[in-house]
């Protein structure tokens, strides 16, 4: 059989009790391949195998039998014909009779229940047929039957009867049957005896009774509760087997209440949580009923350390679980609620919160009819944990809401759930809560208090507790709306002083002045309530439009009562208008209004005049404010929250109303420098309303464009500064709020486009600058308003499109050349030694064309790479031109420029664009060539060699201006990851390493000391340009080609170079040249700190010793003070990093005395606690290295212990402690 | 002020520190920076302490390392505090009397750090707590 058969040493390799599991596994895959493939059938296999199958051995036959369930098991898609599951399940039905082989019957019949229709599954007689064969078999194996395997099974094959039996295809074994697999624990009982008598339904419950009761294992007890929950959709019958035995169910399952979870510690702990809560997931996809997978995510989100997350999931899973099998039968309800009722008293919180969230669930579940019996004790619970004894803490910002603002304790969180809940489900609830004495007396004592300080803070809580029980009372239909009104607002007006039942006769009388005083707790429930209704007429009126609201009492009442009501709070408002810290009258008063004025426009309240009146008075209070007051930022609140709700039906009256009150108000103001309040209050106003509404917003727009187009006109012609400064916060609210919130809703280019147009367009319009005069009056201010500009212009054009930008640099150039101030027509090409001259002398016309080219270059700053720009020559040789004369912005064009430059340009019209390689021909001989005349740095067009550079004397300051252009140009290259920037790397360092030696004799006499030193410092300073983040040109923003790690990259290229400059520099150390070491450090400072630690860290064997050095040096000069906290900062990285101890424990000597001079560093106090905060990190070096110092460390610090600042004396002793116990030996003075 | 340095001393034979404990308080600290003087007055827990002068060596260890040395510092055991104080034979009066004397010596204070024993002592009640 054997040779004829090659896949029967499978089987005979699983069936031997030699072999190991995984070769076990192994064959069962092979055969199952097989079979799959169809080589052989499934009947051919058992023909095989009926050795295995019946065979008197019972260990051979019980592995026969596993191994054909397993493989049916394999084989749950492959489709089988029906007479052999038939043929399948008769066999497995009467193997569960052999005790022995059990659990290959049950895999067996697991796998052949799983099946589905598709493949062919079991008939609903065959599953009855199993589940008969179950129930007689399983109390015959039972006895001493403890095998725990034998007892997941049973549990899995619990869940296929109850599924064969209801029939119900949910499939929700797929959740099932995996924990069950995963489970290796405790065991289930299994003495089950079933009474002969029972019908089969009686015989599964009582089963399953027995089987879970005790139960303790987690995922077992997980799997009890499922079942009991599907044996609840099962059994909804009340005279059904369910409702015989729901007593003892429920006492099985009430003793499990309140879940808590906790997780023993282990090894494996981890995958098996994991595994379990993938299993309770993927049940719960099948349930597809109240929670998963959007609870889930909420716990995820909610951001708790990854353990207290694990640890909350799994009670969490369970408890909703659990909640399920609890509220799965109405059947439970006289012992479950009963019993929970019994745990609020419980002293432990979490019993409470756990209880109420279920009695909420249950309440749900179990209809109203079963809930009305337990109202009474119910609402006694309730109001025990919310009134009698409220948990609520005064938030911290209280104070801005009223003094009212609470955090309700969880327990009480979960007793507003369940009241709302319950009033719901069942409305006769609240003729109990209304009815009730407790919170009569209370509202009926509240006219004691007249100021919300003076209410105690007990009853303020239960003030904030009746405020919301109100509230939720009314909310959920208008009927019990009505109700709540009846019985409450008659109260409150009353002690407001306003009758209702005066007013329904007729308005109150209009005259009748409110009380000066105002019982300010009600209209704290006043506000709670209007904003119940509110809550309740919204929405009627998005459900049935058609509602009569004049038929609802309440409604009637709060119309008739409306007119003093509001009458009430405007003096609210004016009252306390000169107070202006947060009182809680003003909060209510504006929350008052508010509320009223958003009543939807269907209901009667909101009739136009009061809705007129309300906004009327907002906008009156918004803009008589002088400054930013309590009630000036609430009313402005207010107002954009009206706003928004009448915005949502854009063509109601409500909306045109608002637009003609509030926005045209609002807008009007904003050119207008009459009103009393100031520009910066109107502006902020005149945003946050357009912000309602986009077509709102473009209005502001517009008139905030014209108001800066007419204020440049003012400023520039005039000369009037009050104009300038008002131009100023115009931009800035332009720039920093228009501008951004038309950003983020997208779509609306055009204004950003006609903005920069609109200023190129007046600019040429004003084609006479009185800028002179500006700058006198303004003094100060006036190159904020450049830089206004430039920012406001760099926004705008850097959020354009690359087609409008390219209609804004046309018309720039074109604005630009048309100016006469440049000589473009002249084409020149080099730069005339005339106009740098000309340039030096500061006129009205160098006023004029420094402005254009700041607007220009700010253009060019927000350029997008693609964005092609017409006459670049021409634009090189301005910003060459204007830079050589110290103009900063036209090095950020520059570096913009070459950060953007297509490298080629494929296309027509190649010689008209502009390349980079182009731009940096035209760039570098200029620079080169401001000693052109000086015949040895000529250079011969081949490359660029900027390392030639010579100064004369005259030209200090151009080399001072070149080295800022050649640090932003190096900068666009690096950013780019061109090579061209190890050339200018090269030229900023000959500039740095310029010394007298190289300037001819002649010169040497006037050159003066003073501005070579200067020149040296920006040179060394420009590593810093290139090195760190700009906010004005060349970031994201502005759409700069931004290269990963270039930083690190330009760290690893200059250091070799600062090493062996450094080595060279060591080597003689006269005096000038010691100068240029100092430099030579400040730039290497520059670097060092400005690249990301982990790339320094990297090299700290290399670093430090010169890190050292470099402090040493720099520490000379206190005007370094800032590059050496920088330095440190870097130290102390290194210190804390292992990488970086190792290369600090060769050098710690010098280390420490470095630092010690440094607590010592008079001129900045961080720099001494950084060095102290640095002293204590070295006492993690190794201990022999560092004892000797000890003395020395300990003998510094003590005079640090008497430093001004307190911060640095603190450091201090914990650095002497630190230190002086690193022996645990005496100190020694 | 001074109070901040010496509240979280931890007490030789208790978990707690010396604040918790109450043998110090602010009240027994007296300072004067124009004279640069110190005196802290402890209260030893219970009347005969036998920790009184390990605990005073740790207040004078801890002081000594968090004030500048221009500093006079003076540690005393409260009056009646101290067993041998409170205790009206002579032998108890010499003994409370030797304790602060003791502690204020310069030379006993320097014998007693050179005690690695005692100076293990003193660290481990003045290593910072791990809160």
């Amino acid at each position: 059989m054997g040779e004829s058969v090659p896949w029967i040493k499978y089987i005979e390799l699983y069936v031997s009790s030699t072999a190991t599991p995984s070769e076990q596994a192994a064959s069962v895959d092979e055969v199952a391949t097989l079979l799959k493939k169809g080589i052989f059938s499934l009947e051919t296999l058992v023909k095989e195998m009926e050795m295995y199958l019946t065979t008197t051995d019972s260990i051979v036959r019980s592995r026969g039998n596993l191994l054909l369930a397993e493989l049916l098991d394999k084989l749950a898609s492959k489709p089988l014909s029906s007479s052999s599951i038939h043929s399948l399940v008769g066999f497995f039905t009467e193997r569960l009779a052999d005790w022995k082989a059990l659990r290959g019957a049950l895999v067996g019949c697991l796998a052949l229940l799983r099946r589905t229709a598709d493949v062919g599954n079991v008939t609903d007689s065959d599953a009855k047929a199993v589940a008969d064969s179950y129930l007689q078999n399983l109390q015959v194996q039972s006895f001493g039957q403890h095998d725990r395997k034998v007892s997941l099974a049973k549990l899995s094959t619990l869940g296929m009867l109850i599924k064969s039996l209801s029939g119900c295809n949910r499939g929700f074994d797929g959740g099932f049957l995996k924990p069950c697999r995963l489970k290796d624990t405790n065991e289930v009982l299994l003495h089950v005896k079933f009474p002969s008598s029972l019908t089969k339904g009686d015989n599964l419950v009582y089963g399953i009774c027995e089987a879970v009761d005790g139960e303790k294992d987690p995922e077992c007890l997980f799997l009890v509760f499922h079942i009991v929950e599907c044996l609840g959709q099962i059994y909804p019958d009340p005279s059904g087997p369910l409702a015989n035995y729901a007593e003892d169910m429920f006492e099985i399952l009430g003793s499990y209440f309140p879940i808590h979870f906790t997780h023993p510690n282990g090894e494996d702990d981890d995958t098996k949580r994991e595994e379990l809560s993938r299993a309770l997931m993927v049940s719960n996809l099948f349930h597809g009923t109240m929670w998963s997978q959007p609870k889930l995510k909420l716990l995820k989100q909610s951001a708790l350390p990854e353990d207290v997350y694990k640890e909350n999931l799994d009670t969490y899973l369970y408890s909703d679980v659990f909640q399920l099998s609890f509220a799965s039968t109405p059947l439970f309800e006289p012992f479950s609620i009963p019993l929970l009722l019994e745990k609020l008293s419980s002293s432990l919180p979490s019993t409470k919160v756990e209880s109420f969230k279920y009695l909420s669930y249950c309440t749900l579940k179990y209809g109203p009819e079963r809930m009305a019996s337990h109202a009474e004790v119910l609402w006694s619970s309730v109001k025990y944990a919310i009134y009698m004894s409220p948990q609520c803490t005064p938030t911290k910002d209280s104070e801005l809401f009223g003094g009212m603002g609470f955090k309700d304790s969880d327990v009480m969180m979960q007793a507003f759930v369940l009241l709302q809940e319950v009033i719901q489900q069942y409305g006769d609830f609240i003729s109990l809560v209304l009815g009730d004495n407790d919170i009569n007396a209370f509202l009926n004592s509240l006219n004691q208090y007249n100021e919300m300080d003076d209410i105690p803070s007990l009853a303020k809580q239960r003030l904030h507790v009746v405020g919301h029980i109100l509230s939720i009372c009314a909310k959920p239909s208008p009927a019990l709306c009505n109700k709540v009104f009846n019985s409450c607002f008659p109260l409150l007006m009353e002690s407001l002083g306003l009758s209702v039942e005066k007013s329904i006769n007729g308005y109150l009388d209009e005259d009748c002045s409110p009380p000066a005083k105002f019982n300010l707790a009600a209209i704290y429930l006043c506000t709670e309530l209007l904003a119940a209704c509110r809550y309740v007429a919204v929405s009627l009126d998005s459900s049935t439009p058609a509602l009569e609201f004049s038929q609802q009492t309440w409604s009637t009442m709060l119309n008739n009562s409306c007119k003093p009501l509001v009458k009430t709070f405007f003096s609210l408002l004016r009252s306390t208008e000169a107070d202006q810290r947060a009182s809680s009258g003003v909060y209510f008063g504006v929350k008052g209004l508010e509320i009223l004025a958003t009543f939807p426009e269907s209901f009667l309240l909101a009739s136009n005049s009061l809705y007129d009146n309300i906004l009327s008075e907002f906008v009156r209070t918004v803009t008589s404010g002088s400054h930013e007051t309590f009630l000036w930022t609430l009313t402005l609140k207010a107002l954009t929250e009206i706003g928004l709700f009448a915005n949502k039906h854009p063509e109601s009256a409500k909306s045109v109303i608002f637009e003609k009150i509030v926005v045209e108000k609002f807008v009007s103001l904003i050119p207008s420098g009459e009103s009393t309040m100031p520009s910066s209050l109107k502006l902020k106003a005149a945003f946050e309303i357009g912000g309602t509404r986009k077509e709102f917003m473009f209005k502001v727009v517009h008139a905030l464009s014209a108001a800066i187009y007419t204020n440049f006109s003012a400023a520039y012609d005039e000369g009037n500064h009050e104009s300038g400064k008002l131009m100023i916060q115009l931009l800035d609210t332009y720039t920093e709020k228009v501008l951004p919130w038309f950003l983020k809703i997208g779509g609306f280019e055009e204004i950003p486009l006609n903005f920069a147009l609109g200023i190129w367009e007046k600019i040429e319009h004003t084609m006479y600058l009185n800028l002179s005069a500006l700058e006198i009056a303004m003094g100060a201010g006036y190159k904020d308003l450049l830089s206004a500009i430039m920012t406001a212009m760099k926004k705008a054009v850097g959020s354009c499109s690359k087609e409008s930008q390219e209609i804004i640099i046309n018309k720039a150039f074109g604005v630009l050349s048309s100016s006469t101030s440049f000589g473009f027509e002249s084409g020149s090409s080099l730069v005339k030694e005339e106009d740098v001259k000309q340039n030096l002398n500061p006129s009205d016309s160098s006023c004029k064309h420094e402005w254009l080219t700041s607007l220009f270059a700010s253009v060019i700053i927000a350029l997008r790479p693609q964005t092609s720009i017409p006459n670049g020559k021409m634009i090189i040789q301005l910003f060459i031109k204007s830079l050589l004369n110290g103009h900063v912005p036209s090095a950020h064009a520059l570096g913009s420029l070459v950060n953007k430059l297509p490298l080629e340009i494929n296309g027509m019209n190649c010689s008209e664009n502009l390349t980079l390689n182009k731009a940096l021909d035209m760039i570098s001989p200029t620079f080169t060539g401001i000693s052109h005349h000086d015949k040895v740095s000529q250079n011969n067009g081949s490359g660029v060699d900027f390392s030639s550079l010579r100064l004369n004397t005259l030209r200090m300051q151009s080399g001072i201006n070149t080295a800022i252009g050649l640090a932003w140009i190096g900068k666009g290259l690096l950013m780019r990851g061109h090579e061209k920037v190890k050339d200018i790397t090269m030229a900023l360092l000959s500039l740095l390493m310029l010394d007298r030696e190289g300037v001819d004799s002649k010169e040497l006499q006037i050159i003066d000391v003073e501005d070579m030193h200067q020149l040296r410092t920006t040179a060394a300073d420009a590593f810093h340009i290139i090195m760190s983040d700009s906010g004005e040109c060349l970031n994201r923003a502005y759409h700069a080609t931004i290269r990963p790690l270039y930083k690190q990259r330009f760290f690893s290229t200059i250091m070799p170079i600062f090493l062996s400059l450094l080595i060279k520099s060591d080597a003689s150390l006269v005096s000038p040249t010691y100068t240029s070491r100092s430099m030579l450090y400040r730039a290497f400072a520059h670097v060092v700190s400005d690249t990301p630690l982990i790339a320094v860290l990297a090299e700290s064997k290399k670093i430090v010793p010169i890190l050292l050095e470099c402090l040493s040096v720099l520490s000379k000069d206190v005007a370094n003070k800032d590059i050496i906290y920088n330095v440190l900062l870097v130290i102390s990285g290194i210190l804390l990093e292992k990488n970086g101890q190792e290369a600090a424990v060769e050098n710690a000597p010098i280390i420490i005395n470095l630092l010690i001079d440094l607590t010592t560093f008079q001129h900045m106090m961080a720099i001494r606690e950084t060095a102290i905060q640095c002293l204590v990190a070295m006492t993690e070096l190794p201990y022999t290295r560092i004892y000797p110092l000890r003395t020395k460390v300990l003998q510094a610090t003590s005079k640090a212990l008497d430093d001004p600042k307190r911060i640095v004396r603190q450091e201090a002793v914990r650095c002497r402690q630190s230190w002086a116990s690193i022996a645990s030996r005496t100190l020694r003075f | 002020m001074l109070l901040q340095h010496i509240r979280d001393i931890k007490d030789p034979e208790h978990p707690y520190s010396l604040e918790e404990l109450k043998v110090i308080t602010e009240d027994a600290i007296e300072v004067d920076d124009k004279q640069s003087y110190v005196r802290v007055t402890f209260t030893p827990t219970v009347e005969h302490c036998s920790m009184a002068t390990v605990i005073g060596l740790c207040l004078r260890v801890k002081l000594m390392r968090s004030l500048p040395p221009r500093y006079k510092v003076d540690i005393r055991v409260a009056p009646g505090s101290h067993a041998s104080e409170a205790a009206g034979f002579s032998l108890s009066l010499s003994l409370s009397d030797l304790l602060n004397k003791q502690l204020n010596d310069k030379e006993s204070v320097a014998a007693a750090l050179e005690n690695p024993n005692l100076v293990d002592m003193v660290d481990e009640c003045l290593a910072p707590s791990l809160l």
